[in-house]
């Protein structure tokens, strides 16, 4: 009995021991360089398969150009719930997020990187970009072309909860700016235009892969609203021969952006080969691998060869129509806002 | 003084009353008294509003009649699992035991997907259930289903080590003395499970209005009908609105509190009435 009960404890205190040492020695002022440096990069949901591959890239490049070994460890999940984690303290080297205003929030909950952080990198800190398409069923069965197709009768539109979901965000925000760009459009026709759209939702998921369940096992709705990159996961990969991307006329630039978190690169030593990680993003080799994994490169020579994967569409940018995340999240998302409104008891 | 100086038959209990204080106020309280220091951040007309908005009424009106119808169906249904298992031996018996705990065991987002999956439009016990007309998936009745799956080893395993305990003579002696079935159950069997069958409800319920696992799935998530009150602390944390995700959980907590308060003195008072029984 005695000894059975002391395995979990031992366990965990070294456990607690062993976290906090690694935590601790490149602070301690430990010579760096000359042992392998480790980087944490903390991501969303869907980006699992682009970073698998280029860390790989970026760990060769690295030990080629400064001699020197690098990890980098991955977390993913999703976008508003990471950057929680790591307001919180888990050290992230570097953040690649769905979207600004999550990165915003580092600086603004945590003081961990300043708040200029996004003209620390070319194209507002955006590597690689993706755009909002729909996915519909083999054959496009309900005829569906553009946005105004969602909000016909007896259409039923799967898209996540943008009170949730990043991704979802992103959806009805493109929805927005296309009504709005419409002949007559304004602030008034694009709600109207929203919350009919959002009447011809059955199901809001919590997260994008919800959706992406919801709508390809359970064979709920006749469109997915979805990122451009998980839109060809789900045709490509997923469901061959069952699923088709529509293309919108318009949609919205989304730019998922990267920083380096100063705080804990500044703990750990780490800055140097941050820095470098994400600037690898930039390079041709790092722009091919995002192009491979179904986001648009910003080099115009890649974006140049992989133009038959990425079909040109009409592209509004947040700043452009919202005035930037944090205006376009207190107008529509937080409570009481427009999402709130469409959902309040006399709307329905 | 004299409770102090009153000598105990057992040694140690001081010890053991301080470390289990020690431990509770670690583990429980201190944890829980942070959660109420955070909200404390809001002012009491913040508060206010946040708890009482339409979609936190909803919300807490699905998660308490959910969980509530949940371990009511569970009540029945368990205490009949419950009965089987210890009455009678059949092929499968260990099987069985070892399904009813599985409810324990199982992430509960699993669980979640697989009932979806079950009783969306398209699945085993769907497709009929929808061609008569009933809707589980995505509705409320679709969160008490979940809600009753992690619920039922509660029940069973709480009132099976009583029924255990009661000697089948018992029975035979009702049935001699010209009782019928049901009255054998009404007045001798029931009340003797009665306690066990009350604190195995109350696990089910508080089990129930905790979770979020497997109804995030099911449920839909639709603003003011499907909506349970933990993915809208969820949401409140993604708008990183730390203040009213704790004022929620707050409310929550206190509620809930309450209710199993409720429960255990009820328990207590049945308890008593039963050792104050003549015969006992």
């Amino acid at each position: 009995m005695r000894s059975k009960l002391w395995v979990p404890l031992f366990t965990l205190l070294s456990l607690a021991g062993c976290s906090s040492k690694s935590g601790d020695a490149p602070a301690a002022g430990a010579p760096s360089g000359e042992a392998a440096v480790t980087l944490l990069n903390v991501s969303y949901d869907p980006t699992r398969e682009l970073y698998t591959d280029f860390n790989a890239a970026f760990a060769k490049h690295w030990e080629a150009k400064s001699g020197k070994k690098v990890t980098i460890k991955q977390s993913h999940g999703g976008s508003g719930k990471q950057a929680r984690a790591v307001i919180d303290g888990l050290e992230a080297d570097v953040v690649t997020l769905a979207l600004a205003y999550d990165v915003d929030m580092l600086h603004d909950k945590g003081q961990l990187i300043p708040q200029d952080w996004q003209t620390r990198l070319p194209n507002n800190s955006a590597p690689y970009t993706s755009t909002i398409v729909f996915v519909v069923r083999k054959g496009n069965p309900k005829g569906i072309r553009d946005w105004d197709d969602l909000l016909k009768e007896g259409v039923a539109v799967i898209t996540p909860n943008p009170k949730t979901s990043g991704g979802a965000r992103w959806n009805y925000l493109a929805a927005w700016g296309y009504a709005l760009r419409k002949e007559g459009g304004s602030e008034a026709t694009a709600q109207a235009f929203v919350e009919k759209l959002f009447r011809n939702v059955p199901v809001l998921d919590s997260g994008a892969r919800g959706s992406t369940t919801t709508f390809a096992e359970r064979g709920l709705g006749d469109v997915l609203i979805a990122w451009e990159n998980e839109a060809f996961l789900l045709t490509k990969e997923v469901g061959k021969d069952k699923f088709e991307i529509v293309v919108p006329s318009v949609s919205i630039l989304a730019e998922p952006p990267v920083t380096v978190v100063d705080k804990n690169v500044d703990k750990r030593g780490t800055r140097a080969a941050a820095e470098a990680y994400l600037q690898y993003l930039y390079t041709d080799e790092g722009q091919e691998l995002a192009a491979k994994h179904h986001y648009r490169p910003r080099s115009q020579a890649v974006a140049a060869k992989h133009a038959s994967q990425f079909p040109s569409v009409s592209l509004f940018t947040i700043s452009d129509v919202f005035g930037g995340w944090k205006k376009a999240q207190a107008a529509h998302f937080d409570d009481g806002g427009v999402f709130d409104r469409i959902y309040a008891p006399q709307a329905r | 003084m004299p409770a102090s100086t009153k000598r105990r038959v057992l040694p140690g209990f001081r010890l053991s009353l301080g470390f289990s204080w020690f431990y509770l106020g670690l583990i429980v309280l201190i944890p829980l008294s942070s959660l109420f220091l955070k909200t404390f951040t809001l002012t009491w007309a913040q508060f206010w509003t946040t708890v009482t908005s339409a979609r936190a009424l909803a919300a807490y009106q699905l998660t308490f009649g959910a969980s509530l119808a949940a371990a009511l169906a569970n009540v029945v249904f368990g205490l009949l699992v419950a009965w089987v298992l210890v009455r009678y031996r059949f092929p499968g018996r260990d099987l069985v035991e070892a399904l009813v705990d599985l409810p324990f065991a199982l992430p509960t987002a699993v669980a979640g997907l697989t009932l979806t999956t079950l009783f969306s439009a398209n699945g085993w016990y769907g497709r009929y259930l929808e061609a008569v007309g009933i809707k589980v998936a995505y509705t409320s009745i679709g969160v008490a289903v979940a809600l009753t799956f992690i619920g039922l080893p509660f029940v069973v395993r709480s009132v099976q080590p009583v029924l255990e305990d009661i000697d089948v003579d018992v029975e035979e002696a009702a049935a001699t003395l010209g009782a019928t079935p049901w009255q054998t159950f009404a007045k001798v069997l029931f009340p003797a499970i009665l306690p066990a069958l009350l604190s195995g409800f109350t696990l089910a319920f508080a089990r129930a209005l905790g979770e979020y696992g497997s109804i995030v799935f099911i449920s839909g998530n639709m603003p003011l009908r499907t909506e349970i009150v933990p993915l809208l602390i969820v949401t409140k944390l993604e708008q990183y609105d730390y203040a009213g995700a704790t004022a929620i959980a707050v409310v929550m907590l206190l509620a809930s509190f309450t209710l199993l308060l409720a429960v255990n003195l009820l328990h207590r008072w049945t308890n008593r009435r039963l050792e104050a029984r003549p015969g006992h």
